[in-house]
């Protein structure tokens, strides 16, 4: 083991901390520090403004209204970044050798898109195992995302994170998590850091329909809502949770009814189409910034491939068919439902876009992916030795030897 | 007929649900699919109502096991990898571990950890728990290298009055094949010597015990004879057998694949140093995975967990001491 290299990665470690350390303390003296932090939890309830439970008319109509062409344009080219990008990775997976896993988002593009498109750039997410969508949604670097999930020193965690943890939280991306369920806490945590320091900043979770069962969901929603946090909560119901059908596990249609228990808006969406999505978020969001407190929102959507893997996958071709699970026929009828598709027709409808001109994005977005893959296969694999870097952010602990 | 490490705990299981209407399986994925890795595959179609499907909520599941096993349940869990029976840690240290000693209602409760580390898998789905749980008065925690022992070890666990954590090896579940179902059993609680020696004792116990039997052929070669312990249990800990093979070879190293600080290693060497100094001809050894997280990819996983080439490292320095 170099230890040299060990040194010199610690302190460029130690003083990235630190930077960032004095960066977050500029920004909020102690004297507001503490009157913030007494105001939180006093007399905030909010139970006697919750509709009690959200209704058909709450999937409501889509709030483009008003959406520049441009941004419209930048929300179909994040969707198809989403799309490709994961095709790719399904496509490597099934030639074989590659080393990585993948829980694909392809499907669910809608969310992601409809989502972090009503978010600023220093707006907060928190991401689960599915969460390649959020990331690119959220402004994620194609390159370093499949450095990544490769594992390669040039990745977003230096190929630490994998798949399950990239991490960049200067892109306001506190990271994907193999915990079902973290993803809420994290959020809920980053929207009470939020309130403290007083700016208008917001904090999203995304986590599946099995991602609500645990204390870690409960605990955010309810402090979100006791404390008035900016968090929002988007709950994207794919109808699975690995094998099991959400439909057998709940009693309630709509898991957006849950949030009226904890005294918070509930919100049910059609998550295939992204202006909806986009719609409802942007409402929560601009609640939440302006002290509204939280807001939930289920998306009803549904994942084209296997729980993770390529099974009954294709290269070239979209969905995973004949598992044992769920039927052709119904993943069928949801690919007919494609989020791309549908905004791609709505926007050459509008005028936004001609197909001439979303056909050039689809290829200039391809042709980035490959960029990206060809860029990720050229690092170099790591060394046995770099396992041990990384343990401790300060590296003051010896590693044990025995 | 051959039968895997895999089928012999679906076939216990299902023996146990025969034998047995207090038993139970719960957990997530069991059900109509048969688990992440399908070890109860088929058994919610052969035992209908028996074999549920729990919600992602760890603790939930423990909790609600212990309730059952109150109740006079002998409930099965699977957790779907070991690493998230962490999620469930009150559950299981303060509740289940401390139930009989508060109440004398016992707590016959069998905790399934998919254990180890597999190529790929990352620090959330390779970790070895089994320390942790040792480390608690009240669980009994027993990790199978065997086919044999996997089949009986659970069917014995389903039977015991106290909690047990049964942890299983992700790597044996497919790679490890016996010729058919045991028709007896060692007690739990009684190590077994794998491999007989005179030169040295390699104490191991779940996957590591085939690394060190590995390690035992590939010195064979070279002259010398390795004793191979496997502990089968390491809570009841049979240090008599563990002390009794130091006595005739003079030497230990003790193997793991959990992290190296503390755990079930350093428990054997403390033992041996304290009851059976004077067995020593050299320091005792222990090798662990090593004090990092586990790693994603393959290089380097295969350099965090000790395998029959860093043993036979070990082994090599320990025999010139
Ligand atoms: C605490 C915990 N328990 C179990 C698992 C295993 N696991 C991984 S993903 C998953 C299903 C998640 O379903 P859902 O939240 O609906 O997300 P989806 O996969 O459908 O996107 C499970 C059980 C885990 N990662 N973490
Ligand atoms: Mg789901």
């Amino acid at each position: 083991m170099n230890e040299r290299t060990i040194n010199r990665e610690v302190s460029s470690i130690r003083e990235d901390i630190t930077a960032k350390r004095k960066a977050a303390t500029a920004a909020v003296s102690r004297r507001t520090f503490v009157k913030r932090v007494s105001a939180i939890g006093a007399g905030t309830a909010v139970l006697s403004r919750v509709p009690t439970r959200p209704t058909k008319a709450q999937y409501g109509p889509p709030h483009a209204d008003g959406l520049p062409a441009q941004q419209l344009t930048a929300m179909f080219t994040d969707m198809v970044k989403i799309r490709q990008w994961e095709s790719k990775i399904k496509d490597l997976i099934l030639k074989g050798g590659f080393r990585g896993v993948a829980h694909l988002y392809v499907g669910q593009e809608a969310v992601a898109v409809g989502v972090c498109s009503a978010l600023r750039k220093d707006d907060y997410i928190a991401s689960n195992h599915r969460g390649h969508g959020h990331l690119i949604a959220k402004g994620g670097d194609l390159k370093l995302m499949l450095a990544e999930i490769t594992h390669k020193a040039a990745g977003y965690c230096k190929g630490y994170g994998g798949s399950l943890h990239i991490t960049d939280v200067n892109l306001g991306i506190l990271g994907m998590n193999g915990i079902v369920g973290a993803s809420h806490l994290f959020a809920a945590g980053a929207a009470y850091g939020i309130k403290v320091k007083g700016t208008d900043q917001v904090a999203v979770s995304f986590g599946g329909d099995g991602s609500i069962q645990g204390n870690f969901f409960s605990s955010a929603a309810n402090s979100a809502a006791a404390w008035k946090l900016p968090w929002i909560g988007v709950i994207e119901n794919n109808a699975f949770q690995i094998w099991v059908r959400a439909s057998d596990v709940y009693a309630t249609p709509d898991l957006a009814q849950r949030a009226a228990g904890y005294g918070i808006e509930g919100r049910v969406v059609d998550g295939n189409d992204v202006l909806a999505v986009y719609g409802v978020a942007k409402q929560a969001v601009e609640k939440a910034r302006s002290g509204g407190g939280p807001t939930l929102i289920e998306c009803k959507t549904y994942r084209w491939y296997d729980h993770y893997g390529v099974a009954g996958a294709r290269t070239g071709g979209d969905g995973a068919f004949g598992l044992g699970y769920r039927s052709d026929r119904e993943l069928r009828d949801w690919m007919a439902k494609d989020p791309i598709s549908r905004f791609r027709k709505f926007l050459v409808s509008e005028k936004v876009l001609t197909e001439a001109g979303a056909d050039e994005i689809t290829a200039e977005v391809r042709k980035a992916v490959e960029e990206a893959a060809t860029f990720a296969e050229a690092q170099p694999v790591p060394k046995p030795e770099d396992g041990l870097l990384h343990v401790f952010a300060q590296g003051a602990v010896p590693l044990h030897t025995a | 007929m051959s039968i895997t490490y895999l089928e012999a705990i679906r076939e216990a299981q299902a023996r146990a649900l025969a034998e047995d209407p207090r038993v139970f399986i719960y957990g997530q994925d069991v059900g109509a699919f048969g688990g992440a890795f399908k070890a109860t595959k088929k058994l919610a179609q052969e035992f209908p109502g028996r074999v549920v499907d729990a919600p992602i909520s760890e603790d939930a599941i423990l909790g609600a096991a212990i309730g059952a096993a109150i109740e006079g349940m002998r409930p099965i869990v699977e957790m779907q990898f070991a690493d998230f029976s962490t999620v469930a840690f009150n559950q299981i240290v303060n509740q289940a571990a401390t139930l009989h000693w508060r109440t004398q209602v016992p707590c016959p409760i069998t905790v399934r950890l998919p254990s180890g580390g597999t190529s790929g898998s990352g620090p959330f789905h390779s970790q070895s728990m089994e320390a942790i749980y040792a480390h608690y008065p009240g669980l009994i925690v027993l990790t199978p290298a065997t086919v044999d022992d996997a089949y009986s070890m659970l069917l014995e666990a389903v039977a015991i009055d106290d909690p047990v954590i049964f942890c299983e090896h992700k790597y044996l579940y497919y790679h490890l094949k016996a010729e058919r179902l045991p028709t007896e059993a060692m007690p739990v609680g009684k190590a077994r010597i794998a491999r007989e020696g005179r030169d040295l004792t390699i104490v191991a116990y779940s996957a590591m015990v085939h690394e060190a039997l590995e390690v035992a052929e590939e010195l064979n070669g070279e002259g010398t004879q390795v004793e191979v312990v496997d502990l089968r249990s390491v809570k009841p800990l049979d240090t008599d057998t563990v002390m009794a093979s130091v006595a005739r070879t003079g030497r230990l190293l003790c193997v793991g694949e959990a992290f190296p600080w503390g755990g079930v290693t350093a428990e054997v060497v403390a033992r041996v140093a304290s009851e059976g100094f004077d067995l020593l001809d050299a320091p005792p050894q222990r090798l662990n995975a090593k004090d990092t997280p586990i790693p994603y990819h393959p290089t380097l996983w295969a350099a965090h967990r000790p395998t029959a080439r860093s043993i036979a490292v070990a082994a090599r320095n320990l025999l010139r001491r």
